[in-house]
């Protein structure tokens, strides 16, 4: 109603972009080389890893299901993308094509798993850790995967304008996410169906469908990232990616997305994700020591919660 | 005599709605004070300011002679006040007994739960309900009907000196309301005092000792019974006069459009047939648990069917889930909106949206935005639903213009056979008027409109057609008019069958 009223919504609505500024602002001051067009873009590029992945991690969250297994599938497109380049000949554009197929594919197990095999989405995707981590391990014996084409490379270390071009995918998927979930289907049900399931599948929507179409999205958005990562290190290895759901459902969840479903949106992840990348890169800038980054990460989940939790109270 | 409760000046807003101002309320010991009016008039928020859910912007709060100042959810359970929420509060996945005993459960020596105690003294309450239910099932298993009773016992068990009951009928059928009735008058003699909030209005005049109507969230005039006719009643909830309850039209019965063959499924029904004619309203009656909506959800498709056969337009049809059956021309108007019926987190608009997004997209699903937009906003301007946009998360409407959400939702997408679970469940007089139009329109327009409804004159008046349901079965049908309401009763009691036996 009143002005001082509203000031206090307008906080709470936004509090992580808040926080997200307040961060920037500050370590543009302790650190002078923060501020710069070279850093900046730098912290797009390897906020682009994770931040691919979290962006199909959100549609996922937004049901109120959950994927643990995206580093794994991630590990697996990758070191298959690798190997038929190196081994079979296959050039760069079918080999990486057929990456972002096997990250699909593995999605679309997990998907088929939780609807029609009625299993917990927890308990699906935590066997699919193991199980595509084990194929990648068959598949490369154990051993790394390196050296490629000049044009594969470009994927993770290539420019465009001036901008990294993991940047641009992350930016693209962003967009491409966004468009999907205001404009489609698809993305109005993928937020009802966090809702109220229930009142979706008598309202005479396949539930089913599409509730397996947010698994195989972000199975997409694994082997996209999986491309980048193997780019950029211009190497497969059988243990990348490993670690990566928390952070990418840290920054789905720093980014406001409610993790029992219906809420949350696709800008939130992206600045969800960058909050993460900042405080990895300023705590690098700083010299903070790894180990204290991880305590830092945490309290900032935490932190991003309690935010979400107050501004529920509130409306 | 001073009043065991005074509410004074009473005002309360929430972002873009002033849901009460300046409304005073008071209430004498052993007293049932009625509250009524429209949707959204803002009955629940002055019960919810009572009960300390929220705060009042201003006004005080006099209990007993004296100033409440601090007015949380536990000082006023500690005030003896005792709630009756309007939206059920159950918890789904524990039982009966621990529903009712839940933070006060009956402890045994070593401080652990007396189960044997809880079961007994909830057996103790629900006896006077006469209800076949094991106080130990889990309380999702139980239809709305039993929730709401469980709702009552709950808040009796408390031994409130003030019991609070919003809307405590709307999910009840003749015979437990009576039985409600029952222990409302015995209270009523141990000296608790009542108020009562119902939209239906023979209930109020029937129970009432004095009666406050609220409109926009002012107080309109407090009366003692009998003070007030029953069209005074309703001139001064909607504000003007209104014209008829039981609107009028000419039935235009066509071909069958849905046509039920020995539908059988264990536990709910067996062998039941029955046809929906188009430009007609097929009404369905009979007592909770009858296994109306059970019936009605396994041709939907949400419970798998055993045996039976359905056809659409003369046409066999294999409906084996929502979809088929949406896709096929048949909508569903659950009757349990909070569960079924809504996305309580989301918007009217993308509630009232969400049955058509299929009609209105192009090929890969991108929607037509500008035409979602004008079919629902005109939709919600005809139904007149309360809200200050659209974009207002539809947890945050009261609860008749949630039911009207539901509808909405349905009314956009044109069906060949809508099937109304209670439509009418919380919604005000003159909002019930414009519902029954609405229906009227449908069957005009050639659809088949199909409506369960446990208020039997409301059905005796609407409906063309009526089946009476006892036990799973049809057991009677007839023409409106051609039975009374005594008879009727008398179907869904299933005398009849016990009298040929
Ligand atoms: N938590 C809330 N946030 C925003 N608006 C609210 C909230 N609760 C109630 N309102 C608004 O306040 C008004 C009064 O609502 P209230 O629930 O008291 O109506 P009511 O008289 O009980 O109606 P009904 O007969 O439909 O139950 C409505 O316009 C409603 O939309
Ligand atoms: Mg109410």
């Amino acid at each position: 109603m009143n002005k001082t009223l509203d000031m206090k919504q307008v906080v709470k609505n936004n509090g992580v972009l808040i926080v997200f500024f307040i961060i920037c602002i500050g370590l543009s001051f302790l650190s002078p080389y923060f501020f710069t067009l070279n850093n900046i873009l730098n912290i797009f590029r390897q906020t682009s890893i994770y931040g691919v992945i979290a962006v199909g991690m959100t549609f996922v969250i937004l049901t109120g299901g959950i994927d643990l297994s995206v580093g794994s599938i991630l590990a697996l497109s990758g070191m298959i993308c690798a190997g038929l380049m190196k081994n079979n000949g296959v050039n760069a554009f079918a080999a990486s094509l057929i990456a972002i197929l096997v990250g699909g594919g593995l999605g679309l197990v997990n998907g088929l798993l939780i609807t029609l095999g009625k299993i917990a989405p927890f308990v699906v995707t935590l066997g699919m850790v193991t199980i595509a981590r084990g194929l990648t391990l068959i598949y490369s014996k154990g051993y790394p995967v390196s050296g490629f084409s000049s044009s594969f490379r470009e994927i993770g270390g290539g420019y465009f304008l001036g901008i990294p071009i993991p940047a641009i995918i992350f930016v693209i998927t962003v967009v491409i996410a966004w468009y999907i979930l205001n404009h489609t289907r698809l993305g109005r049900y993928t937020y009802a169906i966090g809702g109220n399931e229930e009142t979706v599948t008598l309202s005479g929507i396949n539930v089913k469908f599409y509730k397996t179409m947010v698994y195989v999205i972000v199975g997409i958005a694994s082997g996209l990232s999986a491309l980048i990562l193997t780019s950029r290190l211009n190497s497969a290895e059988a243990i990348a990616g490993q670690g990566y759901e928390l952070d990418v459902i840290a920054a789905v969840v720093i980014g406001g997305t409610s993790l029992s479903g219906g809420r949350g949106t696709i800008i939130g992840t992206l600045i969800g994700a960058l909050l993460i990348g900042v405080i990895n890169n300023g705590m690098n800038l700083l010299g903070i020591s790894p180990y204290f980054q991880q305590v830092v990460k945490g309290c900032l989940i935490i932190g991003a919660v309690i935010l979400d939790r107050l501004r529920d109270e509130t409306n | 005599m001073e009043p065991i409760l005074a509410m004074k000046g009473i005002t309360k807003t929430f972002p873009g709605v002033i849901a009460l101002s300046d409304v005073s309320f008071d209430l004498y010991k052993g007293e049932l004070h009625a509250l009524v009016g429209e949707n959204g008039a803002g009955k629940s928020t002055l019960m919810k300011i009572l009960s300390g859910l929220y705060k009042a912007d201003s006004g005080d709060l006099i209990l007993r002679g004296e100033k409440i100042v601090s007015t949380g959810l536990r000082e006023m359970i500690g005030h003896r006040i005792g709630v009756i929420y309007q939206e059920l509060n159950l918890i789904p996945y524990l039982s009966v007994a621990e529903n009712i005993f839940i933070g006060r459960e009956p402890l045994n020596r070593v401080n652990g739960i007396d189960w044997k105690k809880m079961r007994s003294m909830t057996k103790e309450l629900l006896e006077p309900f006469n209800l076949d239910i094991d106080v130990t099932q889990k309380v999702c298993t139980l239809g709305a009907a039993y929730q709401q009773i469980i709702e009552i016992a709950k808040a009796l068990s408390l031994k409130a000196e003030i019991l609070v009951m919003d809307e405590p009928t709307a999910a009840l059928t003749g015979n437990e309301v009576d039985k409600l009735f029952d222990i409302i008058a015995k209270l009523k003699n141990d000296g608790v005092s009542i108020i009562y909030i119902s939209h239906r209005l023979e209930e109020v005049h029937h129970l009432a000792d004095r009666i406050t109507i609220l409109r926009d969230g002012k107080h309109v005039v407090t009366k003692k019974r009998g003070e007030m006719s029953n069209d005074e009643m309703v001139r001064h909830m909607v504000g003007r006069v209104l014209e008829e309850q039981y609107p009028q039209y000419e039935s235009t019965p066509g071909d069958p459009v849905l046509e039920v063959k020995n539908l059988t499924k264990k536990g709910i029904c067996e062998n039941l047939s029955f046809t929906a004619r188009s430009g007609e309203i097929l009404g369905f009656v009979g007592l909770v648990g009858a296994g109306r909506t059970e019936i009605m959800q396994t041709i939907y498709g949400y419970r798998k069917k055993e045996g039976g056969e359905i056809f659409m337009n003369g046409k066999k049809v294999e409906i084996r889930n929502c979809q088929d059956a949406v896709q096929k021309g048949i909508a569903l108007i659950p009757e349990e909106r909070k569960q079924q019926g809504l996305i309580l987190g989301m918007s009217v608009f993308d509630n009232a949206a969400l049955a058509v997004l299929d009609l209105y997209s192009r090929t890969g699903g991108i929607l037509k935005r500008s035409k979602i937009n004008a079919e629902v906003n005109k939709m919600i301007d005809s139904m007149d639903i309360k809200t200050p946009s659209v974009r207002q998360l539809v947890k945050n409407l009261s609860g008749g213009n949630q039911q009207k959400v539901v509808l909405a939702k349905w009314f956009i997408r044109h069906c060949d056979v809508y099937i109304f679970d209670e439509p009418t469940r919380g919604i005000d007089v003159g909002a019930k008027v414009e519902i029954f139009r609405l229906m009227q329109n449908l069957a005009l327009r050639g659809a088949a409109v199909v409506m369960i409804s446990s208020e039997l004159p409301e059905v005796m008046n609407i409906a063309d057609r009526i089946a009476v349901v006892f036990e799973g079965r049809i057991v009677k049908e007839f023409a409106r008019g051609e039975l009374n309401e005594e008879q009727v009763m008398e179907y869904s009691l299933g005398l009849h069958e016990k009298k040929h036996a």
